[in-house]
């Protein structure tokens, strides 16, 4: 098994998409670094639009990820609704 | 303690890198785009020849016949850098998107006369590929030119294409479907009347100097097509069928208005620099004008019918005073 | 309404394959091999471009309007960052010669890739593979103007980043990052996407940004922490079209396998050496740490390349032979380098300095099984050795690894006391390197690595004085004149970080701040 992960900068944006991604993801650990939030789970990760939209109390598109996302490691599979990050092996 | 910043006033070492000030002189702020440009570009020292054309330097100004004692002389008249780029078409696409949705809401090309609706078919569509190929070009300046001066405003050049072939493609999206589309690429390859035209696009894609490309695309296609588009077929949709199509090409015309400064003050910095490079230059716009002429006819005709000499006069004397007026002797 | 409406909305992915694939034709009045000229020779064999998998779909618009809002935000910061002084809040003034490197070494590579990909974006024969290079083609002339932007602020006030892209094509260490990228862009298109945008992009920039800039931001440098950041959320993307790039050549030809896994053995090891001057940046020249190289070593490279490697192996790609190496040398690059920078301290354009003793602490702490042992009695002399007004500077010149072009410093693998030289012939000349690594990059392809623009052949066979100086005049002195056609101003932007300029002036400032306050 291996850790797929995603790092976004600490701002306020993030603050509502690391939590959707903390309940949509059980098994992810957050991880606090300074000015970045790094978040790894084993083997794959969902990003749903819906989660993001409810703590946000708007309406998201996915690709408004750009603008916070540090990095990411993983195979991406993004639609309209989620995003998706995973190892096939 | 709690350090105040703000307050301590420092005088500075020095105003801006060498380079910067080597040009500007010493002591002179200099702008995010002169910063941002100037010298940006390699030009001693490359270690290894190309794979792909070892009878050149990475950056080699000898890819073209246009000669330059310094090529950062040329200026782009809208100090393009990333930031004030982006910045510049952020606003143009906000303004396109919110004209876009209207249509969309409102169902404003519900009603849009059948007549008007394939004439705008017909004869915007396949410009998705002639975008696409003039994307092409300009990627190709970018790598292959000499200078960040020149070579930085053509990737922009390139993006911008390809960002109308996608506002041409969701026109059609919304005037028709995907089917559309493929009649449009069909006609594209197969009828007559974009034949020349096509011909014109792939004998493009394979010049070697790239300063000759520059003038071939930039200036002398956009530079008929454009106006012939974007002005002329303009005015007969909107005569036909209301500022609807107006509206959804606001982007392509608003973008020739503001690029063609950019296009017209490299010519002139070229032309200007030599008899040589005038005279070369000069060569290279006659005769892409006249092969670029060829290939629109058969469109002007198809889309004008009995106006279509009259326009067709009127854009090559608009194009050759442009032309003139940037330097050039035709 | 609605429902004629419904119809036509595509999803995100046929929505982008009309706005892209369907741009591009067969031509036919040019053979497609004359308008694509550079994509067969390397030896790929792709078979159905249709295949391609487009990585993040963005759209033009979307791009713009994306982009510019990164770029706001990072301009904001970075004019409230000068406007305060911000360079004045930072840790401590030897941080800053990090940014000198930073400038003079990685941002002519951002725009060596900026004008790369507008290359392999024009010859790649798909339209989906090349739309997303030509994107990352913009990109990456954002970093390298982002860059330059946030640290003219410093070059205003502090020394070693006055002349940059004068000293990236001339100064010895520098011709390390500049040999990598020539490397690349002089390659085929297909190799190059392997080199930038697979080893690289996916392999290897989290080490370069992710906790070296995290770094930044702790001690207290928020516009490298913005350009930094900034810049690595376009790499996620640019990391996706590395992977897509390997996952698709091995899909298309059983054939391609060996091709890329040269290409990626070769890679990553022409990647890890020049990670060692990132590697560095990080145990030595940040005062407050956030981690050690090792540790990032650990996390970015064995945790999540391993991942990766283990995803591609059912492609039949193994992990590279050389990984083997650098996971013994991780113990030791960053102090080697260290100490030999140290050393030609007065050869480079930043500051070198002998950590102080909680750090060289924190350096034991964190390399248990090396730096008590190899590195810290060699520090410490270096530093009582300055104490009492010996500060010791080489004046030689060391000989080179032709592959790397890094200083002859590395050790064996199973000896850390004893340099590692290897040695190849070609055409009645000897060639050294640093490691088994880079001689079979270099026997590889010897007619490429013999062109290398060697910093100090160049300075034997004359090629590096101004051109009004007479070495054969009376009291010539060689190393002067090579500083000065570098334009290392002497004593400013050179030598040891105590009694420089630049900690002079941070002091004179801070104090006149704390005097005001």
């Amino acid at each position: 098994m291996s850790n797929v992960f995603i790092a976004f900068q600490t701002n306020e944006e993030t603050r509502s998409i690391i939590e959707a991604i903390a309940d949509d993801n059980p098994n992810a650990i957050i991880n606090e670094q300074p000015a970045m939030v790094k978040i790894d789970a084993p083997d794959s990760l969902t990003i749903k639009r819906a989660s993001i939209e409810e703590k946000m109390g708007r309406d998201f598109d996915l690709q408004e990820l750009h603008v916070h996302l540090i990095t990411l490691s993983g195979h991406i599979d993004e639609t309209d609704d989620e995003f998706n990050l995973s190892w096939l092996n | 303690m709690h350090i105040d910043l703000r307050t301590v006033s420092i005088k500075p070492l020095r105003q801006t890198f060498d380079n910067v000030a080597a040009r500007l002189g010493t002591n002179k702020p200099a702008s995010r785009y002169q910063e941002g440009t100037l010298d940006l570009q390699a030009d001693v020292n490359f270690h290894y020849r190309p794979l792909w054309d070892s009878a050149h330097e990475i950056f080699d100004a000898s890819r073209t016949a246009i000669k330059m004692r310094d090529w950062y002389s040329f200026k782009d008249p809208r100090q393009f850098y990333y930031g004030t780029y982006t910045l510049a078409r952020a606003r143009m696409q906000e303004k396109v998107e919110g004209d876009f949705e209207l249509v969309e809401e409102r169902g404003l090309l519900e009603n849009y006369p059948a007549a008007a609706k394939k004439l705008a078919l017909e004869v915007m569509l396949p410009l998705r590929h002639v975008e696409w190929g003039a994307n092409m070009n300009n990627a190709s300046i970018c790598a292959y030119g000499y200078g960040t001066a020149i070579t930085q405003p053509c990737i922009f050049q390139a993006m911008d294409h390809l960002g109308m072939a996608q506002y041409l493609t969701r026109i059609g999206l919304l005037l028709a479907d995907e089917t559309e589309l493929e009649a449009a690429k069909t006609a594209w390859l197969q009828d007559a009347k974009w034949q020349e035209l096509r011909r014109y696009v792939e004998d493009t894609l394979v010049v070697k100097d790239w300063f000759e490309l520059f003038i071939a695309q930039n200036l002398v296609l956009d530079g008929l097509l454009y106006p012939f588009i974007y002005e002329q077929l303009d005015q007969v949709l909107a005569a036909q069928a209301g500022p609807v199509m107006s509206m959804l090409t606001r982007f392509q015309s608003e973008w020739f208005t503001e690029t063609r400064k950019w296009v017209d003050a490299s010519v002139k910095t070229a032309a200007s620099e030599s008899p040589e490079n005038q005279a070369i230059l000069s060569q290279w716009t006659l005769s892409y004008r006249d092969r670029a002429l060829t290939a629109l006819t058969p469109l002007v005709n198809y889309a004008l019918g009995e106006n279509a000499p009259a326009v067709l006069d009127a854009l090559l004397e608009e194009f050759n005073m442009r032309a003139t007026k940037a330097g050039l002797k035709l | 309404m609605d429902m004629k409406v419904a119809a036509k909305k595509l999803g995100l992915k046929e929505r982008y394959a009309a706005m892209t694939r369907g741009l591009d034709w067969e031509t036919t009045y040019q053979p497609m091999d004359t308008v694509y000229p550079y994509d067969k020779f390397e030896g790929i064999k792709i078979h159905d471009w249709d295949k391609w998998e487009d990585p993040f779909r963005l759209t033009m618009d979307a791009y713009w309007k994306y982009q510019a809002e990164k770029e706001r935000k990072l301009y904001a910061i970075l004019d409230a960052f000068n406007q305060n002084n911000g360079h004045l809040g930072v840790t401590d003034a030897r941080y800053i010669n990090a940014l000198k490197l930073f400038l003079t070494a990685v941002t002519p590579l951002e725009y060596m890739a900026h004008r790369g990909f507008a290359h392999v974006g024009r010859q790649l024969r798909g339209a989906g593979a090349r739309v997303a290079c030509q994107m990352q083609a913009l990109d990456e002339l954002r970093h390298a103007q982002t860059q330059i932007h946030s640290l003219s602020n410093y070059n205003k006030h502090y020394n070693g980043f006055h002349d940059w892209r004068h000293m990236h094509d001339r100064i010895w260490y520098l011709s390390v990052p500049k040999s990598f990228f020539d490397d690349a862009v002089t390659a085929g298109p297909f190799e190059y996407m392997v080199a930038i945008g697979f080893s690289f992009e996916y392999v290897l920039t989290n080490l370069l940004f992710v906790p070296f800039i995290s770094g930044a931001a702790y001690n207290g440098d928020m516009g490298a922490m913005a350009f930094g950041f900034s810049a690595q959320s376009d790499e996620a993307r640019h990391m996706t079209l590395g992977l897509e790039m390997i996952k698709f050549m091995l899909e298309q030809d059983p054939a391609n396998l060996p091709i890329v896994q040269g290409w990626i053995d070769k890679w990553t090891w022409r990647g890890v050496r020049m990670l060692t001057i990132v590697g560095m940046m990080m145990d030595y020249m940040l005062p407050k740490r956030v981690m050690s190289w090792k540790e990032a070593w650990e996390i970015y490279f064995e945790e999540s390349g391993g991942a990766l490697f283990k995803d591609l192996a059912r492609y039949g790609i193994t992990i590279p032979k050389c990984v083997a190496q650098a996971t013994i040398e991780k113990e030791h690059i960053t102090h080697q380098a260290w100490t030999t920078f140290y050393q030609y301290g007065a050869a480079a354009a930043f500051n070198t300095w002998i950590p102080e003793k909680e750090e060289l602490d924190w350096l034991s702490e964190k390399y248990p099984n090396t730096f008590d042992k190899y590195y810290r009695p060699r520090l410490e002399y270096l530093g009582e050795q300055a104490k009492q007004g010996k500060r010791f500077y080489s004046t030689t010149l060391p000989m080179l690894c032709q592959c790397c072009q890094i200083p002859m410093f590395f050790t064996e693998p199973d000896d850390p006391t004893k340099i590692c030289y290897r040695e190849s012939d070609h055409n009645g000349e000897k060639y050294h390197f640093c490691s088994d690594h880079c001689k079979e990059i270099f026997d590889h392809e010897p007619e490429k690595y013999v062109q290398a623009w060697m910093p100090v052949h160049q300075i034997y066979q004359g090629n590096c004085f101004k051109p009004d100086v007479d070495p054969t005049a009376e009291g010539f002195d060689p190393l002067a004149a090579v500083l000065d056609w570098y334009n290392i101003q002497f004593g400013r932007d050179n030598l040891d970080f105590e009694g420089s300029e630049d900690q002079k002036n941070f002091d004179t400032w801070r104090q006149t701040a704390k005097s005001n306050g």
